[in-house]
C-alpha cells in the first residue's frame, strides 16, 4: 500500500472510534456515564484536558520549530507545561469551588457588574478565534501533503470536516470523544519517535537517546548536531539566538496564557470535587508532559536527519517525500549558484575561499514532524499514522474551542447579556451561527496566516495572559479588588498586546525586528507587559475607588475552602 | 446580613461565614496555602527562569554524567518538565492534609 492509502485507513479507522465513542456516550444515560456525585473522573477529565490542550500547534508545529530554533525552541516547552502549575496551585481549586459555567460568568459575579462581563465576553471570543486560526492551517497542511493539493485546498477541506464534527453533530460527549483522540494522539507521536530513537542512537526511549550517542558517528546527539550547525553557519543547537529578556517574556507570556485560556479552564468545571480539579491539573500535565519531554528529541533527530538527507545532494537526486513536499509549496529550492546540488546553509557560512554561501533551500517548519517518518525511511503505515494523529490534535482542540465561542455568544451575551429573554431554541441557533462563523474565520487565518501554527498560537496566549489571568488571580487572592479596577485593567492589558502584535506583524511587518522592539521583547512576548499592567492597573484603580459590597467579600472567602462545593457541571452545547 | 452558608457535598459540617471560631480557622488555613504556594511557586521559578534561562549558559558547561546533555539545555528542554509534575502532586498532597487539618475538607464520599 502506499503512504496515501495507509493515510485514508489510519485517518478512517481514527474517524470511527471517534464516532463510536460518541454514539455511545449518548446511549448510555447521563448518570450511569459520570462517576457518583456527578462529573468526570479527574483521571479522564486530565486525559480530556491534555487532548483538549495539546492542538496541531503541539503535535505539528512544536518539534519542526524546535528543530530550527534549537535552544530557543525551549520557550514553548517550559511556556506550555509551566502554566499548568499555575493552572493548579493559583485557579483550578477556586474556580471549581466557585462553580460557575463559564470564565465571563466568575468575572460577572465577581466583580458584580455587567460591563466586566462584557469585556470578558469579548476577550474570551477574540483568544478563541485567534487559537482557532492556528488550529486550521495545521489541518490543512496534513490534507495538503496526503491529498496532494495546495495548502488552501487543505484548509477548506479542514473547514468542512471541523464544521460538519464539532458544529452539527453537537457536542454532547465530548470529554469521552477528546478521551480517544488522547490516546490516538499520543500513540501516534510515540510511534515514529522511538523508531527514530532506536535507529539514531540505539535507545528506545527518546528521552534519553536524545542525550546519548549517534550510533553512525559515534559522537553526542547534540554535539554532532552542534558541529553540522557549525559547519553549515548555523547558530549552535543548544545555544540559540534570541536576546535572554525575550525568551523569558515569550516563555511568561505562554506560561500565564496557559493559566488564562477559557477552553481549559472549564474543563475543570466538570470534577465532583475541589480536590478533584487539583488533581485533575496534575494528571493533565502528566499527560501532556509524555509528549513535551518527546517533542525535543524529535526535534533533535529531525534535524539530524534532515541535514543528513539534503545538505549538498544533487538536485537530481532528491527522495521522493522532498518532491512530494514541493509539491504543496512548503518546500522550495532555488539552485541560485547554478550547479544542480542543494545549498542548504546558515547566515554565516563561508566556502573554503572564505566566500560567503548562499542558501538555496527554504522549508517551512511545519512540516517537519508529517516529513520525519519520511525523510528517516520509516514504514509507510507509521506515516499514515502521523496524519490521523495531527488531526485528532487539531480537531479536539478546535472542538473545545468552538464550544468556548459558541457558550460565549449564546450563554454569556445573549441570555446574560443583551438578550436575557431569548428562547432555548434561539440560544441554540445563536451558538451554532457562532460556531459557524468561527469557522469561516478561522479558514481566513488558516490560509493567510501572519506565522507558523505554534507562532499564532502563541499570540492567542499572549492576549489571554494580558486580559483573564490578572482579573482571576486578583479575584481570589484579594477581596479588595474593585469592578472599576478588573474593567480597566482587562481593558489596557489586552489592548496594549492586541496594538503591539498588530503593529509589528499587519500594519509594519518590515519593522518586527528585535531593533524596533520595546526594550527587544518580541510580539510573541508582549503579552508579558500586557499582563504587568493588567496587574498593576486593576490594583491601584481597587485601592481609590469603592470596596466591593460585602456579598462579594463573603463570596471571597467562600471561594478559598474547598468544603462546600456545588455540582460539578457537564459540557454539553 | 443573615448568616451565609451552604450546605457542603462532603456532608459534614457547613462553611459559615459570621461565625467568629470558623472565620479564625479559615484565615489561618488560607496563610498556609499563601506559604505553600510560595515555596513551590518559587521552585518553579527556579528550575525554569532561573536554571532554564537567566543562568542557561553558566550552567551548560557542566554536562549531565553518563549523557551528552549541557545541564542548563536539559533544564529548559527536559527538567523544567519534570519538575513541574512533581510540584503539582506536591501542592495535592500538602492541601489534602491541610484541608483535613483545618477541617475543611469534602470528606471522602463524594
Amino acid at each position: 500500500m502506499t503512504v496515501t492509502s495507509w493515510t485514508f485507513v489510519m485517518v478512517g479507522l481514527s474517524f470511527a472510534l471517534y464516532i463510536g465513542v460518541a454514539i455511545w456516550s449518548r446511549a448510555r444515560s447521563t448518570k450511569e456515564f459520570y462517576v457518583a456525585g456527578g462529573g468526570v473522573s479527574p483521571l479522564a477529565n486530565g486525559m480530556a484536558t491534555a487532548a483538549d490542550w495539546m492542538s496541531a500547534a503541539s503535535f505539528i508545529s512544536m518539534a519542526g520549530l524546535i528543530s530550527f530554533l534549537g535552544y530557543d525552541g525551549s520557550v514553548y516547552l517550559m511556556g506550555w507545561t509551566g502554566g499548568y502549575v499555575l493552572l493548579a496551585l493559583l485557579l483550578a481549586p477556586y474556580l471549581r469551588k466557585y462553580g460557575a459555567f463559564t470564565v465571563p460568568d466568575f468575572v460577572g459575579d465577581r466583580y458584580y457588574s455587567q460591563a466586566a462581563r462584557m469585556v470578558a465576553v469579548i476577550c474570551a471570543i477574540f483568544v478563541s478565534f485567534t487559537y482557532v486560526g492556528g488550529q486550521m492551517r495545521g489541518v490543512g497542511i496534513v490534507f495538503g501533503r496526503f491529498l496532494e493539493v495546495d495548502i488552501a485546498t487543505g484548509v477548506y477541506i479542514g473547514m468542512g470536516i471541523v464544521f460538519f464534527y464539532a458544529v452539527l453533530g453537537g457536542m454532547k460527549g465530548i470529554t469521552y470523544t477528546q478521551v480517544a483522540q488522547y490516546c490516538v494522539l499520543i500513540f501516534a507521536y510515540m510511534v515514529p519517535a522511538i523508531f527514530l530513537s532506536i535507529l539514531i542512537t540505539g535507545n528506545p526511549i527518546p528521552q534519553l537517546g536524545f542525550g546519548g550517542v549517534d550510533q553512525v558517528s559515534g559522537v553526542g546527539v547534540l554535539e554532532r548536531l552542534n558541529g553540522l550547525h557549525q559547519e553549515l553557519g548555523f547558530a549552535a543547537y543548544t545555544g540559540g539566538t534570541k536576546s535572554t529578556l525575550d525568551v523569558f517574556f515569550i516563555t511568561a507570556a505562554l506560561m500565564v496564557g496557559t493559566a488564562g485560556l477559557p477552553h481549559v479552564i472549564i474543563r475543570f468545571y466538570t470534577v465532583p470535587r475541589v480536590r478533584d480539579a487539583r488533581i485533575s491539573a496534575g494528571w493533565a500535565l502528566v499527560f501532556i508532559a509524555i509528549l513535551y519531554t518527546t517533542a525535543p528529541a524529535v526535534a533533535a533527530f529531525a534535524r539530524t536527519n534532515l541535514l543528513n538527507s539534503v545538505s549538498d545532494r544533487p538536485y537530481a537526486e532528491v527522495p521522493e517525500w522532498f518532491s512530494k513536499w514541493e509539491e504543496t509549496g512548503l518546500i522550495a529550492f532555488d539552485d541560485v549558484n547554478g550547479d544542480g546540488r542543494i545549498q542548504y546553509v546558515g547566515p554565516s557560512a563561508v566556502d573554503a575561499a572564505g566566500a560567503p554561501i548562499r542558501n538555496e533551500l527554504t522549508i517551512d517548519r511545519d512540516i517537519m514532524v508529517l516529513a520525519n517518518p519520511e525523510i528517516a525511511g520509516l514504514p509507510d503505515w507509521v506515516v499514515g499514522l502521523v496524519a490521523a494523529g495531527g488531526l485528532a490534535a487539531a480537531l479536539s482542540t478546535a472542538a473545545g474551542l468552538l464550544l468556548v465561542v459558541s457558550t460565549a455568544v449564546s450563554h454569556d451575551l445573549l441570555k446574560r447579556g443583551i438578550r436575557p429573554d431569548i428562547t432555548e431554541k434561539g440560544e441554540l441557533v445563536a451558538a451554532r451561527v457562532s460556531a459557524g462563523a468561527a469557522v469561516v474565520v478561522a479558514g481566513y487565518l488558516g490560509i493567510h496566516p501572519p506565522g507558523f501554527v505554534a507562532e499564532v498560537v502563541a499570540f492567542a496566549f499572549g492576549l489571554a495572559a494580558s486580559s483573564f489571568f490578572p482579573v482571576i488571580i486578583l479575584g481570589i487572592f484579594s477581596r479588595r479588588t474593585t469592578r472599576e479596577g478588573a474593567i480597566l485593567g482587562m481593558v489596557s492589558g489586552i489592548t496594549l498586546t492586541a496594538a503591539y502584535i498588530v503593529y509589528f506583524k499587519f500594519i509594519d511587518p518590515a519593522a518586527n525586528n528585535a531593533a524596533h522592539w520595546w526594550f527587544g521583547i518580541s510580539p510573541e512576548g508582549i503579552g508579558t507587559l500586557g499582563m504587568a499592567v493588567n496587574f498593576l492597573v486593576t490594583w491601584s484603580v481597587s485601592r481609590v475607588t469603592p470596596e466591593p459590597p460585602p456579598s462579594v467579600q463573603v463570596l471571597v472567602d467562600l471561594i478559598r475552602v474547598p468544603r462546600g462545593a456545588g455540582e460539578a457541571h457537564e459540557i454539553s452545547a | 446580613m443573615a448568616d451565609h452558608s451552604s450546605g457542603g457535598s462532603g456532608g459534614h459540617g457547613h462553611v459559615s461565614v459570621t461565625d467568629p471560631e470558623q472565620r479564625a480557622r479559615r484565615e489561618g488555613y488560607w496563610k498556609r496555602n499563601i506559604k505553600y504556594l510560595g515555596i513551590l511557586l518559587g521552585v518553579w521559578f527556579l528550575v525554569s527562569f532561573g536554571f532554564g534561562i537567566l543562568w542557561v549558559e553558566p550552567l551548560n558547561s557542566v554536562t549531565i554524567p553518563g549523557t551528552d546533555f549541557p545541564l542548563g539545555f536539559w533544564f529548559a528542554q527536559q527538567g523544567s518538565i519534570y519538575v513541574f509534575v512533581i510540584l503539582i502532586f506536591v501542592y495535592v498532597a500538602l492541601m489534602n492534609r491541610l484541608d483535613r487539618e483545618f477541617d475543611v475538607d469534602e470528606g471522602d464520599e463524594s
